[in-house]
């Protein structure tokens, strides 16, 4: 049996160690807002939260996860609430096609809760693992930017 | 006899950032792409290929060591309709029963109730086939899939008049549409005997008659369902015709739902990509720069099939002179056959491939003239009265010098390189797209729209244009609802079904806004009428009729080839690494005339997403074929733009507004790929003084040029 | 296809006890390239050992003159270390260039130095440093350690446990020219020292090198020679990713601009 929380809550199941996580996600727990896009680590839209960092599910083999927190799309919402940075995509027009959308916003809330005051720049690196074919980045980069929180 | 459309919007949606009908399932994962529907028992599916670019198929070859009871396994003698891929030419075979054209041509078809299984039938099935010689390159190609001739005037004799004639050969690369979901489709059959279709596709209606026609079903028992689609970009115009009738196959075969999903490594190498080609220009000139003759040759490689190369040519040829109005015109487009995966839809549609030909020519003569780019293209560029390279006279919304003028203004003083190494430039493009299908393309169409009023008060919308990302659900609620006068949230934009919806047509060629929506403005106009005499329910339909000016010559290629054009101007700023050829894009300004801006937020997007495909289609991305098989068929070796690699994109919206297209839009899907990649060459120019008239603009090509 | 057992040691001695008894097994630290291959089945061993939480693969700290680095720390560890930024900077530059943040938070130094990629980022970095390989029965040089196409020096149940950086004060220069800005995999990746005199190089051959003529001719303080000679050292492809003609000419003008600028 491999434990681990998903979203808080915790989640127990007989599955290969091996079997990646992705997969577990969406086939077993039926978590399907992250998404598969090249199952090599290249695009990003299967990017989750392992304690708190950012990282491709499909490179994660499920045993790895053991014991740790993740993250996905699905737990960003608080009590049906969108999280700012959700509401701030739908805001921007951030979101196209949206396939990207759940990995990027993963992405983002890692930065956001690691430098809640970033530059453009750090913006643009912390999602560079996040390809995205509709927008040109340029609304998702005024979506994060606009949820930034000065440091005081 | 169309109905008019309303063009001034009352106190109500248009022209607003209202938020997207698709946002909220959007950002909590909650909007369901193929992959994430769910069928209870549904196996998976996978097609075999061929391993030879051109040849004979002799045997496949089934290992005994393995159960082939545990499978299902469907090859072209087990099709029950017609062996094709019903599209312009029923040339290509849903499975190859003989001769096989390319390197991924689908021979067969094997269903799994899992991926193990499923792995190891593949590895247990062989196939045999003789391999030919194949045609690998356009340029020894001889076989043709399409061709066409439009002329204007006497190119002949202004080239022998003229003060400077300029000759220039431009190449373009295969690009590649690299949605971020990958193509496919889960076939589930029903207890009529017939099949529904869910898929990651733009055209349910082509689908519909694709399935229909290799299936052997009749209309009614064949339904296509779209799910959500994870970009498209044209690469979701024909190819899912093909995997939908695959799923559809080993469905009906199986007796139960059968998923079909690409994965990547598949989808880059056998789907279809940007035709590759050549692009030669001559063009003349007198002294002071005004316009004599443009003659044009245009050829691309259709790779194995027909697919859409016909339409491709013409869409090509009709925007390869650029938005100039030159007296002596003559272009001259041939699509060859070649031995690799077809080449089909792509965003912009054989006119990025012109357009990038044609700017450059611009440059090229300003530089023979000795004259700013700039001041040529305002002496050369088409205004209000003047007649394009197929003689249509433009009488409105020409946005050429608005474009122009409005990109220079917000363009920025160069910044100073940052090294000693780097060079920094700048180059201007403009471009025009047609919005809807070429000529004649619409009155086949014919498309419906259909409007209902419900007893509560509810509007539905019903077309078969898909939500693909660009917007199509939000924009046509905001058109039903301005036209009607109801509050927008009072709108539902049915999802496509094709057994609920009438069929609009495609969801292609920027026509959703300016014909679809244009449908749906004129039925909400004669529902309000309605209501004031009927009682609710109210269904509204609509035909679509062109405007009565229009006027096109299929035999001749000559008339109004679309009702109306939208125009942009780029304006790109480069920096370039002189020991490694890197180009980097700083800064960009893309100035668009959209008509109006139904929802300015998403044709800022529309233009942004453009933009960056066009900057990797200038720059670094090519599909790269040897032997017929692609190499970089991986999202690790074919590279597309990251953050980090995208300008910060500045988008201008210059309304002009077209009195026919709804509340004066036209379409704007498309444009936004046309004028980048010439901008980009021509920076790279302005800060190495190398021109590359070829694309990708690699740094390999570019260090190149700058070590001769 | 059953999938390969995934077995977690919970200490260094079991993890290479398992290698060494089970046939075919691969160790496991981040994953980045190994489950890349295991997907696309085209590695099919019988089990994963995970060695990515072992705590003596794990830590940055100093000893006996040397930075040591546990093999299982991760691109961002690197980036993060203080002792990193201080002593071995141009690691954590190469780290910065290696994929992107999901690729930096799971891929380790010492899962780079494994896979032995000719392209691997780190690699030419550890290479100028005169890093050491420390393993669980001894310790190799890094220019002993590359013998081949993404082949080692190591035995197949043998396990790279730290990294040793020697802390000598050497200046080592860094550029890596990729395929794009992030998520790039390398064309041309060099690392570079004027004293001692270091040129490696990764990409440009089937391992990552050193130039030794180059080293020669940078040793006397021949700047153009060592520009020259570089490009009689290195063996350039041309591949999916470049030409071997582009890859010899940045070779090249890079050296010149690392040992100029």
């Amino acid at each position: 049996m491999i434990a681990f929380t998903v979203n808080g809550r915790p989640v127990s199941l007989d599955a290969p160690g091996a079997r990646r996580l992705l997969d577990v996600l969406r086939e077993d727990l039926r978590l399907t807002g992250t998404k598969e896009g090249c199952g090599e680590g290249e695009c990003g839209a299967c990017s989750v939260l392992i304690d708190g960092e950012v990282v491709n599910s499909c490179l994660v083999a499920v045993g790895q996860a053991e014991g740790s927190d993740v993250l996905t799309v699905e737990g960003l919402e608080r009590s049906g609430a969108l999280a700012p940075l959700q509401q701030a995509f739908i805001d921007h027009a951030a979101a196209q096609c949206g396939i990207c959308t759940p990995g990027m916003l993963m992405a983002a809330h890692a930065l956001l809760q690691e430098t809640p005051d970033p530059s453009p720049d750090d913006v643009r690196r912390a999602i560079a693992g996040n390809l995205c074919r509709c927008t040109g980045y340029t609304k998702i980069i005024e979506a994060i930017l606009a949820c930034r929180t000065r440091a005081t | 006899m169309a109905i008019p459309v309303p063009t001034e919007s009352p106190a109500g949606s248009i022209g607003q950032a209202v938020p997207r009908r698709d946002g909220r399932a959007k950002v909590t994962g909650r909007a369901r792409y193929t992959d994430d529907l769910v069928f209870p028992g549904a196996w998976l599916g996978r097609t075999v290929r061929s391993t030879v670019a051109r040849g004979v198929l002799r045997r496949i070859h089934f290992d005994p060591a393995f159960d082939w009871q545990q499978v299902v396994v469907v090859t072209a003698a087990d099709i029950p309709g017609d062996n094709v891929v019903a599209l312009i030419r029923d040339d290509q075979p849903a499975l190859a029963a003989r001769d096989i054209r390319h390197r991924e041509e689908p021979l067969a078809l094997i269903a799994a109730p899992d991926r193990d299984t499923l792995h190891l039938a593949v590895q247990h099935l062989r196939v045999e086939c003789d391999a030919l010689a194949p045609v690998l390159d356009v340029e020894s190609a001889t076989d043709e899939l399409a061709h066409l001739t439009i002329e204007k005037g006497d190119v002949d004799r202004a080239l022998a008049d003229a003060d400077v004639v300029v000759e220039r050969t431009f190449r373009v690369g295969r690009q590649e549409q690299l949605y971020i979901e990958p193509q496919g489709a889960i076939a589930v059959p029903t207890e009529d005997g017939g099949i529904t279709i869910y898929g990651s596709l733009q055209c349910p209606y082509y689908v519909h008659r694709a399935v229909t026609r290799a299936l052997g079903l009749s209309a009614a028992q064949v339904v296509v369902i779209p799910a959500e689609v994870g970009g498209a970009f044209g690469g979701k115009e024909e190819y899912p015709s093909l995997v939908a009738i695959h799923a559809a196959l080993l469905a009906v075969k199986a007796n139960r739902p059968v998923r079909l999903i690409y994965d990547r490594q598949e989808d880059i190498a056998a789907t279809t990509k940007r035709h590759p080609g050549i692009i030669r220009h001559r063009t003349a000139a007198r002294q002071d720069g005004s316009p004599l003759a443009q003659d044009i040759e245009i050829v691309f490689d259709g790779g194995a099939y027909c697919t859409l190369s016909p339409v491709v040519l013409s869409r090509a040829a009709i925007h390869a002179a650029g938005p100039y109005a030159c007296p002596n015109v003559r272009i001259r487009g041939r699509v060859l056959a070649t031995h690799t995966p077809p080449s089909g839809a792509f965003r912009g549609f054989g006119a990025p491939q012109s357009q990038f030909a044609a700017e450059l020519m611009m440059e090229h003569l300003a530089e023979a003239l000795g004259m700013s780019s700039i001041d040529l293209r305002r002496r050369w560029m088409l205004r209000v009265g003047d007649t394009t390279a197929t003689s249509q006279r433009l009488a409105e919304s020409v946005g050429t010098e608005l474009v122009l003028d409005a990109a220079l203004q917000q363009a920025r003083p160069m910044a100073l390189p940052t090294s000693p190494t780097l060079r920094r430039g700048r180059g201007v493009a403009l471009a025009y797209h047609g919005s809807g299908f070429t000529g004649s393309g619409e009155n086949k169409l014919a498309s419906r729209v259909a409007l209902e009023y419900t007893p509560d008060g509810e509007v539905r919308v019903l077309t078969a244009q898909t939500e693909m990302g660009q917007g199509t659900n939000t924009v046509l609620a905001q058109i039903a609802a301005d036209a009607l006068g109801v509050p927008w949230d009072r709108v539902t934009v049915v999802p496509p079904d094709t057994s609920t919806v009438p069929d609009s047509g495609p969801t292609v060629a920027s026509r959703t806004v300016l014909i679809v929506g244009g449908l749906v403005a004129q039925a909400a106009v004669e529902l309000r009428a309605r209501l004031r005499t009927d009682r609710p329910p109210i269904r509204v339909e609509r035909t679509y009729v062109p405007p009565d000016w229009i006027r096109w010559d299929d035999a001749h290629y000559r008339g109004d080839a679309y009702p109306a054009y939208a125009f942009a101007c780029v304006v790109a700023d480069v920096e370039v690494d002189l020991d490694t050829g890197e180009v980097r894009v700083t800064d960009l300004v893309a100035a668009l005339d959209p008509g109006r801006a139904l929802h300015p937020p998403m044709v800022e997007g529309q233009m942004e997403g453009g933009v960056l495909q066009a900057i990797g289609y200038a720059t670094i991305e090519e599909l790269k074929v040897d032997g017929g098989r692609v190499l970089n068929d991986r999202l690790a070796t074919y590279i597309i733009p990251t953050a980090s690699d995208a300008p910060r994109i500045r988008t201008v919206l210059v309304e002009n507004p077209y009195s026919g297209g709804p509340f004066g839009a036209k379409g704007i899907g498309e444009i936004p790929m046309d004028a980048p990649a010439p901008a980009v060459v021509a920076a790279i120019h302005d800060a190495t003084g190398v021109w590359l008239d070829e694309i990708p603009a690699t740094p390999e090509k570019l260090l190149a040029a700058l070590v001769t | 296809m059953p999938y390969p057992r995934y077995l977690r040691p919970r200490a260094l001695r079991e993890a290479v006890e398992l290698l060494a008894a089970t046939p075919d097994a691969r160790p496991l630290a981040g994953g980045t390239d190994l489950l890349v291959a295991l997907h696309a089945r085209t590695i099919a061993p019988t089990a994963l050992i995970d060695v990515g939480k072992l705590t003596e693969l794990r830590g940055i700290t100093e000893a006996d003159g040397a930075l040591e680095i546990g093999a299982a720390e991760s691109y961002t560890a690197l980036l993060r270390s203080p002792l990193v930024a201080r002593h071995a900077s141009a690691l954590a530059d190469a780290a910065r260039t290696v994929g992107a943040a999901q690729i930096q938070n799971r891929g380790t130094l010492g899962g780079n130095l494994g896979t032995a990629s000719p392209a691997g980022d780190t690699l030419p970095v550890l290479l100028a440093a005169d890093a050491t390989i420390v393993t669980d029965r001894r310790t190799i040089p890094i220019a002993a350690f590359f013998v081949g196409y993404r082949r080692t020096a190591l035995a197949p149940d043998e396990l790279i446990v730290r990294i040793r950086v020697p802390r000598d004060g050497r200046v080592i220069r860094f550029r890596k020219v990729g395929t794009r800005q992030a998520q790039a995999i390398s064309k041309v990746v060099l690392a570079v020292c004027r004293d001692p005199a270091r040129v490696a190089v990764g990409s440009v051959a089937e391992v990552p090198l050193r130039a030794a003529t180059a080293e020669a001719a940078l040793a006397r303080g021949d700047l153009d020679g060592a520009v020259e000679a570089v490009g009689r050292d290195i063996r350039p492809i041309d591949d999916v990713r470049s030409t071997a003609v582009y890859r010899r000419a940045v070779t090249q003008r890079v050296l010149r601009r690392l040992l100029t600028a």
